[in-house]
């Protein structure tokens, strides 16, 4: 394997059983995904199917209240929902060209398993995802549409029966179906070469992103803000700017309620080094190694690992990275659809609370782009009861 | 040679296929986990296999994982464990290794577990979640320490991945039976004869056969070439403990 690491962090840490698929993954990535027939596939799909490339929208509304120029962009509005089928789509399109013909995802806040469910529908694969019995219940609008899609869903019961549990079950599942199947990991997470391929399918936003600033500006943003789950739609945005050294990326990761020695999902703050899911990173773990809980409001946040080049970045301080808690990202969520009409999820409310709740981190004038990583529409349960709750304390 | 290969090796001067139980540390409660380590040793457990818990075990099957999650609320931690094994060094004749995923060992710190397992007379690590390529330092590590540290090889490892393993490798090889995780089955594949011949090529060192083993008619389907030295038993000797029953009796059946 080469380049499987980011300074320190990453790797390929899994049962030898599953190094023959991953070397697999890596040739494919390396032999495959550069030519021009499998880019031509794939720019087509994106471009048609999944409605690339997205708008870079201006808030004028939001842009006078806080002094600068306020961006958005509008992964929001893929097929889907959200930025995820830039790397559902890439994943299976180089599934299919190794031979493969089942796809096999985990999924948090199933946007990740619809992506995946209406890819392997597309492109005539089976779809097998697995999602913890708590995601499965809180986001259940999206367990439907896999189901619709025609993906077999399988809820994970086991630890705290969220991603977590259910990238292990992935992982099992895959140990014993590797021959027929590809694991379309979700985030640009994991075992190498999954966080380097994921990265590249994703890069597409960042591309996009600073060509559009600099034809609608006349220059680059000051700052590129984005949330940090796994970090896929993060590292996607910022990798375009890492060697504009006048861009300021900043990663928002969930705090949880904020409460006191609360549960959150903030591992680059909160977090220290270990391995987990094949890769060495920042961790929510405890002194004895053993993984910690994470929690967030936002199912898509609610991991206690991240990237591990997020954990490069973090390190060598090429990219900021802050915290914002549950009550927060709500009422940023409120914020943006009465000022500006666009109903954000509530990964992304993260990085939309982490620049409205302090303008004065950026300077009267400043290019501000937020990456609206998905749309909200599969959060509505969530945001209704938040909002009767708010209602009863208030009354 | 290292005294877990002694061990297999001196089982087949008996004519026998030496024996590996598996059991989860602390496991089935504190109380029973030391009077069971010394059951099976004297009913014949030629190497003893501790294994380490971890919140997130992707190679184990249910039995495992769910004695894990119970042994973890218990508050069973590497640092007890190795403790509890010092204060009772010397007491069992079997080999001694420690079985748990990379994590809880890395927190722990390579040099002080390497220090703290030689004294506590650890033998050998088994290690699910570290293949060759992250094995450098690691093993270097143990090596200085007289630890081994047993490779894992599937029905999908190749010759030359199995070399990269076997170079410089000692105590033994851990072949495992299924494409899958840990758990008993009824039928081995039919591919375990292939890979146990393919491993025994390439290994210098014993060949124990593991992942799905209940009961010793299961090694008659092999053939000759290809009977492993030693096998062994983890989810179906914890579900037989955790039934109430003994040691000794779980062993009886391979003698």
């Amino acid at each position: 394997m080469k380049n499987s690491y980011f300074g320190e962090f990453g790797g390929c840490f899994v049962p030898e059983l599953l190094m023959p698929p991953l070397l697999e993954v890596e040739a494919a990535m390396n032999d495959i995904l550069p030519t021009p027939s499998f880019q031509n596939d794939l720019n087509d799909l994106l471009r048609d199917y999944a409605g690339r490339p997205t708008p870079l929208t201006y808030c004028p509304a939001l842009s006078s209240e806080c002094g600068f120029h306020l961006w958005l962009k509008r992964e929001d509005l893929l097929h889907t929902g959200a930025h995820k089928i830039n790397n559902t789509l890439g994943q299976a399109l180089l599934a299919r060209r190794m031979g493969k013909t089942a796809l096999l995802a985990e999924t948090g806040a199933g946007q990740h398993g619809v992506g995946t469910a209406a890819v392997a529908a597309r492109l005539g694969m089976q779809c097998v995802i697995f999602m913890g019995a708590e995601d499965v219940e809180r986001q259940s609008a999206n367990v439907t549409r896999m189901k619709i899609l025609g993906a077999e869903v399988h809820p994970v019961e086991n630890g705290t029966r969220t991603l977590k549990d259910a990238i292990n079950a992935a992982l099992r599942y895959w140990i014993s179906h590797q021959r027929t199947t590809h694991y379309c990991f979700g985030t640009a997470a994991g075992p190498h070469p999954f966080p380097t391929l994921v990265r590249l399918f994703q890069s597409v936003i960042g591309k996009e992103t600073r060509a559009q600033c600099l034809e609608k500006t006349g220059g680059l943003p000051d700052a590129v803000v984005a949330c940090v789950g796994g970090g896929s739609n993060a590292i996607g945005i910022f990798h375009a700017f890492l060697e504009d050294a006048s861009v300021r990326l900043f990663g928002v990761e969930a705090a949880g309620t904020g409460e006191p020695g609360c549960f959150n999902s903030a591992p680059l703050n909160l977090g220290v080094p270990g391995v987990l899911h094949g890769s060495h990173t920042m961790l929510l773990q405890n002194n004895d190694g053993q993984i910690e809980p994470s929690q967030s409001v936002s199912a898509g946040l609610d991991y206690p690992g991240v990237g591990p080049e997020h954990a490069w970045l973090h390190k060598s301080g090429r990219a900021h990275y802050g915290m914002v808690k549950d009550a927060n990202a709500l009422a940023a969520f409120r914020r943006l659809c009465r000022s500006e009409g666009i109903l954000p999820a509530l990964e992304s409310s993260h990085a939309l609370a982490f620049v409205l709740d302090h303008p004065n981190r950026f300077a009267p004038g400043n290019a501000v782009i937020v990456n609206l990583s998905g749309r909200g529409d599969k959060d509505m349960d969530i945001v209704t009861q938040a909002l009767e709750e708010e209602g009863h304390e208030h009354s | 040679m290292n005294i877990l290969e002694k061990k297999i090796r001196d089982a087949a001067a008996e004519r026998r296929v030496a024996l590996i139980p598996f059991v989860t540390a602390g496991f089935p409660d504190e109380s029973r986990f030391w009077p069971t380590l010394v059951e099976l040793d004297e009913n014949g457990a030629d190497i003893i296999e501790i294994g380490i818990p971890f919140s997130d075990p992707v190679a184990d099957g249910p039995v495992v994982e769910e004695a894990s999650r119970r042994m973890l609320s218990d508050g069973v931690n590497l640092r007890q464990i190795l403790a509890e094994i010092a204060q009772r060094k010397g007491l069992l004749k079997a080999g001694i290794v420690l079985m748990g995923y990379l994590n809880p060992f890395l927190q722990y710190g390579y040099e002080n577990l390497a220090k703290d397992a030689q004294a506590a007379g650890v033998h050998g690590l088994i290690i699910p979640d570290l293949p060759y390529e992250e094995s450098g330092v690691l093993r270097a590590v143990l090596k200085k320490r007289a630890i081994a540290l047993i490779p894992l090889v599937g029905h999908n490892t190749s010759q030359e991945r199995m070399a990269l393993y076997a170079a410089g490798n000692e105590g033994y090889v851990y072949v495992v039976s299924v494409m899958g995780t840990t758990g008993a089955r009824e039928n081995l594949a039919s591919q375990v004869t292939d890979t146990l011949r393919r491993a025994r090529a390439v290994f210098t060192v014993p060949v124990a056969l593991g992942f799905g083993l209940n009961n010793p008619t299961q090694l008659t389907y092999l053939p000759r070439d290809a009977q492993p030295d030693a096998v062994v038993f983890g989810s179906a000797l914890l579900t037989h403990l955790d039934e109430g029953k003994s040691a000794a009796e779980f062993l009886a059946r391979w003698h």
